[in-house]
């Protein structure tokens, strides 16, 4: 059966007996770059990273490093590694994979390095930066792992801006209603259901186009809550929206290390349990009959109806687990982030969820890399705006679109969907 | 898939019947994904051009044709979405709420509550879209009609781009990033450039289309060259688009000398559209530009070689690529058409209603052509109706807000519910006990009614 992919012709041609240049000449682009912008455009001055608050129980010192002289090892490195990879190629042999990663840390360094000390205040606090990213990421997280149960078992989920907003909303309003941040948690997995079920009907039952049923989806969420916002909850914000917040639960002794601790083990039970859906979900996925059974439905849905899987029921009933854990995701914005809904709060975050699904390879680990990746971007923007940077605002909040576009377009590893992603099953 | 026909021996039993009728579904559905091998079309092939059963419609009754017309699903689903929308406003109205408290004294009350707030509403949303009947003069009173034009302008030409897109089997959801592109171009050479009158509209009129061919030209290219899925490209490309607005409006070229805000300067008067109906109106000629796109888009569509090509890979690019016709071309061709509609929508709102370049410039139009465009069933006077429709939603809209307190958002509750029953027509025809098309009464079922290009596939 062909795929969605195969619809158009020439893709890259076959991999592996071609030798594949995309890599060796990303690097080398760059590594120049970070050579004329890291290296030679340094600042003169050093740069500050504070690893730790100077409350905390374990102060470590404080990491100055000279901006000129991390920025040429950073480039020297990096070019390095370019060369490496051209030589690869040439030899016949794939770039391997930690080549390109040891290459992303040495970029993501160097331009931290830089842009910090190209600031108005060279002085940043890393283990803040990172806090930061981590909760940032959070609801990217559960969007994308909503995402990733959809579209493994062949649905596609555009819906998870929806099913964000929406969970937001329902936590909100049941949390303030009942004084129970743990009733809106569950209020806001419900909320998400909801969206799935019109999602898994529309798409399952009607045999609409996925994508519509999407994107319509958001629109409706967005214009239900906004009306009811500005109708109900705003006349009377006492008694509709004032959610208490989920306390933040910080694990005895390990929630002390430095660095680590805050961003591992100082969270809510939010924060707790994106851990606990990413690796049950990864494990589910890739070592369980349940996750057998889903990826079958979504690559080869006819050969899993023929060993006997019931392919639609399969999806409605991951659809509407989708649901859940983006609704939990959406509680984030109303019972932790702040403490209250506002009209379209979520603010395109679903839509980055989805990047970092794509970005991630429609893997559960990767899809939490990424969003990672994507939290640390927009907590940057946020820090360096605060700090003065040469770099407009605007390039480091376009940066996990750009990504994504080059992940779609396989400029960046290769991005496959699920072969049935999109296309509705119907038994003949 | 091995394929039954429908045994027409037995057809008259109903148990029968009510198979025949899945099997015809399934039948349906196997023709519109190529037997389970692409994703369904936004809008089936059989709504955006007529009878799917040709040969029958001579022998059905008139009022069974007309009860099983996709219009009659059109006009119903608005009607579903109004009174839903309707009952959404009575339950959160006030005087409602104090009337619930003593329903089962006097349940008169609740319900005359709640018509006086669904229709109060409802006539606040009329009289600021079509007709204002308190309006001391007639300008006054036609006011409004003019305004859903001005607002339905964009809409129209987005709504296309989207519709042509569609056609060709792909989906435009960039047509935000692509007006504000256009908007961008156009609002640059407006502002910067200084020409004579007529030329310097032109211009500007030109810049709009290519900023948009442009962006959409990019979604083309990597759907053509990569593979890369449109919907995740066209998204990702509506946020780089705003960044870049916002960016620009920030720099010495874009923004208005003297302001810390990120605007751009007034466009200059040889740069606008004139009004269409002297000054009073806002209604400028870029409506007339709308329509004439309309027309445009209908011959591209139905009377050209390309509007035949691209129609064919939309209903199965496989098929087209075996007949010969350029499947990536197409894609190409397409793109930078439909987004060159929505560069056209952006010159609409910065040269004719905004009159200035800001962030917000393109509003939610982009995505709400995506929902006309749908409503519209992907034909180009179908969507010219449907941005007309959308255009009176959004400019009563305003005024419902002002006159009565209830908020604007309905209208977005109204039209997405409108296109989600649109995108289900069984679901509506289940809803209001409607004939399905093609099911005939069960004595005149003398032939099969299995499609042609599947029937034979036992």
């Amino acid at each position: 059966m062909s795929t969605m992919t195969a619809t158009v012709p020439d893709q890259a041609g076959s991999m592996g007996t071609v030798r594949n240049w995309k890599t060796p000449i990303i690097l080398s682009v760059l590594a120049v770059f970070a050579l004329v912008v890291f290296a030679l455009g340094a600042p003169a001055n050093s740069v500050t990273f504070r690893l730790s608050d100077p409350s905390d129980a374990v102060v470590l010192t404080d990491l100055v490093l000279s901006a000129p002289v991390t920025g040429w090892i950073c480039a020297v490195l990096m070019l390095a590694a370019a060369v490496l990879s051209i030589l690869e190629v040439r030899a016949g042999r794939r770039v391997p994979g930690w080549l390109v990663a040891v290459f992303s840390v040495l970029f993501v360094v160097g331009f931290l390095t830089w842009v910090v000390g190209s600031a108005r205040t060279p002085n940043v606090a890393l283990y803040g930066l990172l806090a930061g990213s981590v909760t940032l990421a959070v609801p990217l997280i559960f969007g994308s792992l909503s995402g990733v149960l959809c579209e493994r078992s062949g649905v596609v989920n555009i819906a998870i801006e929806g099913q964000l907003l929406f969970g937001a909303f329902a936590a909100a309003v049941a949390g303030s209603l009942s004084g129970s941040a743990l009733v809106g948690l569950l209020a806001a997995a419900v909320a998400g259901v909801l969206v799935s079920l019109v999602l898994a009907v529309f798409s399952i039952k009607y045999i609409v186009n996925q994508v519509i049923v999407g994107v319509v989806l958001n629109v409706l969420v967005s214009g239900l809550t906004g009306f009811l916002f500005s109708t109900v909850l705003s006349a009377d914000a006492d008694t509709w929206n004032s959610p208490p917040r989920l306390p933040v639960l910080p694990i005895p002794f390990l929630s002390e290390i430095p660095v680590i601790g805050p961003i591992l083990f100082r969270q809510t039970i939010v924060g707790y349990l994106m851990y606990v859906a990413v690796a049950v979900i990864y494990v589910g996925l890739f070592y369980t009959k349940w996750g057998l059974r889903t990826r079958a439905v979504g690559e080869h849905p006819k050969a899993a109806d023929t060993l006997g899987v019931q392919v639609n029921r399969m999806r409605f009933t991951n659809v509407l687990l989708a649901g859940v854990v983006a609704g939990i995701g959406g509680s984030f914005f109303t019972l932790v982030s702040v403490s209250g809904f506002g009209r379209d709060m979520t603010a395109g975050q679903g839509y980055i969820a989805l990047a970092a699904l794509i970005f991630g390879r429609w893997n559960p680990i990767g899809a939490f890399f990424a969003a990672l990746l994507f939290g640390f971007a927009t907590n940057l923007q946020y820090v360096l705006s605060f700090l003065g940077t040469p770099v407009p605002n605007e390039f480091l909040a376009m940066l996990p679109y750009l990504v994504t576009i080059f992940a779609v377009a396989g400029l960046v590893g290769k991005s496959r969907a699920p072969a049935a992603s999109g296309i509705p099953y119907i038994k003949g | 898939m091995s394929i039954h026909r429908p045994d027409d021996g037995r057809s008259a039993g109903s148990e029968a019947r009510i198979e025949a009728k899945a099997e015809e579904q399934r039948l349906e559905a196997a023709v519109e994904t190529d037997d389970g091998r692409m994703a369904p079309p936004a809008v089936p092939p059989s709504a955006q051009s007529g009878q799917l059963y040709p040969e029958e419609a001579g022998t059905q009754p008139l009022l069974h044709r007309i009860m099983a017309s996709e219009t009659m699903v059109a006009v119903l689903a608005v009607l579903l979405s109004l009174i839903v929308g309707g009952l959404l406003v009575a339950l959160t109205n006030e005087q409602v709420a104090a009337a619930s408290s003593y329903f089962f004294a006097r349940p008169g009350d609740l319900l005359g509550a709640a018509w006086t707030a669904a229709s109060e509403a409802y006539a606040a949303l009329f009289q600021g879209a079509v007709f204002n009947f308190e309006g001391q003069t007639f300008a006054r009173m036609i006011y409004p009609l003019t305004q859903t034009l001005t607002v339905a302008t964009p809409l129209i030409c987005a709504g296309l781009g989207v519709t042509l897109a569609f056609r060709a089997g792909l989906f435009n959801i960039g047509a935000q990033g692509q007006i504000i592109i256009g908007a961008m171009l156009a609002a640059w050479v407006g502002f910067t450039w200084q020409l004579p009158v007529g030329l310097h509209l032109l211009l500007v009129i030109l810049a709009g289309l290519a900023g948009g061919a442009l962006w959409g030209s990019l979604v083309g290219l990597l759907k053509a060259r990569t593979g890369a899925h449109e919907v995740i490209v066209t998204i990702m490309l509506n946020y780089i688009a705003i960044y870049l607005v916002g960016f620009l409006l920030t720099t010495p070229g874009f923004q208005r000398p003297g302001s810390s805000n990120p605007i751009s300067p007034q466009l200059g008067g040889t740069a606008l559209y004139p009004p269409l109906f002297g000054d009073t109106f806002r209604l400028h000629w870029g409506f007339v530009v709308a329509v004439l796109a309309t027309v445009f888009a209908w011959w591209l569509l139905n009377r050209s070689t390309i509007g035949f090509e691209l129609r064919a890979v939309g209903a199965n690019p496989m098929a087209a690529r075996t007949a010969g016709i350029g499947v990536t071309k197409s894609y190409v061709v397409v793109m930078v058409i439909a987004g060159a509609l929505a560069g056209l929508a952006g010159v609409a709102q910065v040269a004719g209603t905004e009159r200035v370049l800001t962030a917000g410039v393109a509003a939610s139009f982009g995505f709400d052509a995506i929902t006309v465009a749908l409503l519209g069933r992907s034909t180009p006077w179908g969507t010219f109706i449907a941005a007309l429709l959308f255009g009176a939603f959004r400019a009563g809209g305003v005024t419902m807000q002002t006159n009565t307190g209830t908020s604007i958002d309905i209208v977005l509750v109204v039209q997405s519910l409108i296109v989600l029953f649109i995108a289900a027509p069984p679901l509506v025809r289940a809803l209001f006990h409607l004939p399905e098309p093609g099911a005939v009464s069960p004595a005149k079922t003398g032939k099969s009614k299995s499609p042609a290009a599947t029937g034979g596939a036992a």
